[in-house]
């Protein structure tokens, strides 16, 4: 009696519609909305504790390297702003379309995905927010993924190496295209993850950089991704295949930033 | 009967599933989500009536499922097949033996992942990793070592918590030996 129950009940929860089975998962994560408001409000209370650690020489030293840094990125912001109205111009000259400019929100990593069957994290970030699916998620030190399912108050992200966040890549210095794999042939979790080329590419060495292409929509061209460790030729020499160090570190992932457009 | 014990089980599961989205220092460590739910299925199929087992099993696996991109439903089959089996043998299983508790533990953290793996490969999306891969030894190691542990902890808890059996006494106001002067 027990087992035809649970049978009947796995089977329909199977089959149930994408939004029902959504908003059976919401209703059901809603349950442990009180521990993750503890979690965050603990983090913030060890955060606060180190912070009144700190020296008041150590917190000179950082306002002083700061202030540098904010110098040298006013200078950078400048020069970017010439360049950005030049590009606008030079896109009016040719007719193309205006590039429209993303916006980053800063969001809160809440919990990562329980199993180890799919690479993901849920943010603090949702619909009511302006969360959509496919939205680019990324760190100051590169691209994390994408939103790949969203609630009223959370969403959760497919990270790169996840089957469902396949990126168009490029190779910053010699322009190669590649696809980055999932995590069934590279490991994400220890930082390195595989670059498929599409074609044999002998210039791409060492130590160059991989960036979103821009291609299939869903990433806006240019995002860092990593640094290419090493390359091999794979099929006979057809393809080349890349190892790729990914510049955001996964094991270290507390806020995030949401490209809205 | 008291029902704190069995709350008790039942919180330190969903505590166990909130723990497995938290501390990704344990995750780079372990290069696998720690999950104890197979040794906490082990001890409740072993402790309670078959209808707590099927509550137990559904409410772990909609609260994992609900937190994962795991598709709703996914995990209860492993997790009832494996918590079914165990309570359907347990008359033959020595219960209370350390090393019964320690093996039994093992097989769940090997079987519950696993199965999981096998009706994953059967749905639209592939997971990831190997069917046989080193998070199927994590979870085996972890649950076996974990399944002792909860026997001895919630065994206590529920000796703190239930109702304690009435002494015997010795007296026997029948047989009571009643002295007069006369």
């Amino acid at each position: 009696m027990a087992a035809c129950t649970v049978l009947v009940l796995a089977l329909v929860l199977l089959n149930l519609p994408a939004g029902a089975a959504g908003r059976v998962k919401l209703a059901v994560s809603s349950l442990f909305l009180p521990m993750f408001g503890l979690a965050g409000a603990s983090q913030s209370f060890v955060d606060r504790a180190s912070y009144s650690l700190l020296t008041r020489d150590t917190l000179i030293a950082e306002v002083e390297r700061l202030k540098k840094e904010n110098g040298s990125l006013l200078l950078t912001a400048a020069q970017a702003q010439d360049l950005f109205a030049e590009n606008a111009r030079l896109r009016a000259a040719v007719g193309w379309t205006n590039r429209i400019p993303w916006k980053a929100r800063l969001t809160r990593v809440i919990a990562r995905e329980p199993t180890s069957f799919w690479r993901g994290a849920t943010l603090d970030f949702g619909s009511s927010d302006g969360a959509r699916i496919q939205l680019p998620v990324l760190t100051r030190d590169g691209l994390v993924g994408r939103i790949r399912a969203v609630t009223a108050t959370q969403s959760q992200v497919a990270l790169l190496g996840d089957p469902e966040c396949g990126v168009s890549i490029v190779v910053r210095e010699t322009r190669d295209l590649g696809i980055l794999q999932d995590a069934r042939t590279s490991n994400a979790g220890d930082g390195m993850i595989t670059v498929r080329l599409l074609q044999s590419s002998p210039g791409v060495l060492a130590g160059h950089h991989v960036v979103t292409s821009g291609l299939g929509g869903v990433f806006p061209s240019g995002i860092p991704i990593g640094e290419i460790v090493d390359t091999r030729q794979i099929d006979g020499g057809l393809y080349t295949e890349a190892r790729v160090r990914l510049g955001a570190n996964f094991n270290r992932l507390e806020e995030v930033y949401v490209l809205m457009p | 009967m008291n029902r704190i014990p069995l709350l008790i089980v039942f919180l330190a599961a969903w505590c166990g599933i909130f723990a497995q989205t938290q501390f990704p220092s344990i995750f780079a460590w372990t290069g696998a989500p720690v999950s104890i739910l197979p040794a906490l299925t082990i001890y409740v199929a072993l402790s309670h009536s078959i209808g707590i087992v099927t509550a137990f099993c559904v409410f772990a696996s909609i609260s994992l499922d609900s937190l994962s991109a795991n598709r709703l439903g996914v995990s209860l089959l492993p997790l009832f097949a494996c918590a079914f089996a165990t309570h359907a043998r347990q008359h033959l299983i020595l219960r209370d033996q350390t090393y019964a508790r320690l093996w039994l533990g093992l097989g769940a953290g090997v079987a519950v992942p696993f199965l999981t793996r096998v009706l994953l490969s059967y749905g639209p999306r592939t997971a990831l990793g190997d069917l046989i891969g080193f998070d199927l030894v994590l979870s085996a190691g972890i649950n076996a070592l974990a399944c002792p542990l909860c026997f001895a902890a919630f065994d206590r808890v529920r000796d703190v918590f239930d109702y304690k059996p009435i002494a015997e006494s010795s007296f026997r106001p029948d047989r009571q030996i009643k002295r007069s002067r006369r």
